[in-house]
């Protein structure tokens, strides 16, 4: 079998917004969707900093656990403005059963490109108010129990959610990176 | 569950101090080690509906005109590892222009604005994983990294592959920029080789005569984790 050397990533740079950013990339559901949520929040440096530049972008299964739903585009993208915000309009994904016995709780996969970012970063959502299901996820688990409070989506009281993303900090409140 | 091979040493480490940028923005804590699930292996399904007409040539975007500059036909394919055609992926790009400007609010050295150039592009690619896109050469532009730094003409590109694990965002180099020796993104990559894949290669056979010089560029994304699996036996 012959080997092709991997292709290295390089950073998206201060001007990804001539390309990646789409129209509707918020929009992983049309607005009016029943069960429609936003999810929202902020992208901060090491020093508390608004990151003005950066791509958050989303995947998730629907909410039946389908990754091929061809009405679900399961892909959300959002460029985050200067106080470094950004709003993704979404379904809550469904609990997944792993196939060795364990169940995922509902959580969407996210990336994070910017300047200053040589390589994405990668982190999840998962929602404050699944408890029990966070509870029994084998990722969650893996996570030092400190730390696992940077992934939770909070209940924003107005039927949406807020997840910050801290780039870099200190154990307890830098955002969990993952390598995949 | 398929699982995807994990690249050890290959991306530049996200703190590279020569790149300023990343001072702030890479991560104090070591990641952690994501078991690759359902999430990790899938990804989304972006067919024609995301191109439209003139996103394969960034040179006739605009009804003033062409854009200035070389004109350039830009192609290759998109692979595993083991070699494999990623076929229907997207693939999107955006550059400076001739003179090495962006079209973007943010960039206000004083080279000229091209008004019939945006500088953004898309393709899907075909069934062998093969793309080709027509576009200029984009210029060399300083930045404040550094006093005088330069950095060489690059093309961006993004790429989603089948799944998550395989998204890429790169950018593509042009065989002898004299800038690559002092140009800290270039060089984050830290192993020599894979450097150099980063750098497109001058096709003559591409060229259309009298017309378009050629760059390939091959992109190899993530292939299967290829650590060797116990085959059942038949007694």
């Amino acid at each position: 079998m012959t080997e092709y050397g991997l292709t290295p990533s390089q950073t998206a740079g201060p001007f990804l917004h001539l390309a990646l950013p789409w129209p509707d990339g918020p929009d992983v559901v049309p607005d009016g969707t029943p069960g429609a949520i936003l999810i929202a929040g902020r992208v901060v440096d090491g020093e508390g900093s608004p990151v003005a530049d950066a791509l958050v972008e989303t995947w998730q299964c629907d909410g039946d656990g389908r990754f091929d739903d061809p009405g679900f585009r399961g892909l959300g993208r959002c460029a985050t403005d200067p106080d470094g915000r950004y709003g993704i309009r979404t379904v809550k994904p469904a609990a997944l059963a792993t196939g060795d016995g364990d169940t995922e709780a509902p959580h969407i996969d996210v990336s994070i490109f910017a300047r200053g970012l040589l390589d994405r970063v990668v982190t999840r959502i998962y929602f404050a108010d699944e408890t029990v299901a966070n509870g029994a996820d084998p990722t969650l688990s893996i996570v030092d129990e400190p730390r696992r409070h940077t992934l939770m989506a909070a209940p924003d009281g107005a039927g949406g959610y807020t997840f910050d993303i801290r780039l870099q900090g200190d154990p307890d409140n830098e955002t969990v990176f993952f390598d995949v | 569950m398929e699982q995807f091979e994990r690249p050890r040493g290959l991306h530049p480490p996200l703190a590279s101090p020569a790149y300023r940028s990343t001072i702030l923005r890479s991560p104090a804590q070591p990641p952690v080690l994501l078991r690759q699930r359902l999430t990790e292996v899938t990804a989304p399904l972006l067919g024609e509906g995301r191109i439209g007409p003139g996103d394969n040539d960034l040179t006739r975007q605009h009804d003033g005109g062409e854009a200035q500059g070389q004109r350039i036909i830009v192609h290759g394919r998109v692979l595993d590892s083991d070699g494999r055609a990623v076929p229907d992926t997207l693939v999107e790009v955006w550059q400076a222009n001739a003179a090495g400007r962006y079209r973007h609010s943010n960039d206000t050295w004083p080279a000229p604005i091209d008004p019939n150039f945006t500088g953004a592009g898309r393709v899907l690619t075909d069934s062998d994983g093969y793309y080709r896109f027509t576009t200029i050469k984009p210029g060399i532009y300083p930045w404040g990294n550094s006093p005088n730094a330069w950095r060489p003409a690059h093309i961006h590109f993004s790429l989603f592959g089948r799944a998550f694990t395989q998204r890429l965002v790169t950018q593509m180099y042009f065989p002898g920029d004299p800038m690559f020796f002092q140009d800290p993104i270039f060089n984050s990559v830290p192993d020599e080789k894979a450097r150099q894949r980063l750098v497109s290669r001058f096709d003559l056979e591409a060229t259309q005569p009298e017309w378009a010089l050629a760059y390939a560029f091959d992109i190899v994304l993530r292939g299967p984790d290829g650590t060797p699996m116990e085959e059942p036996h038949d007694d």
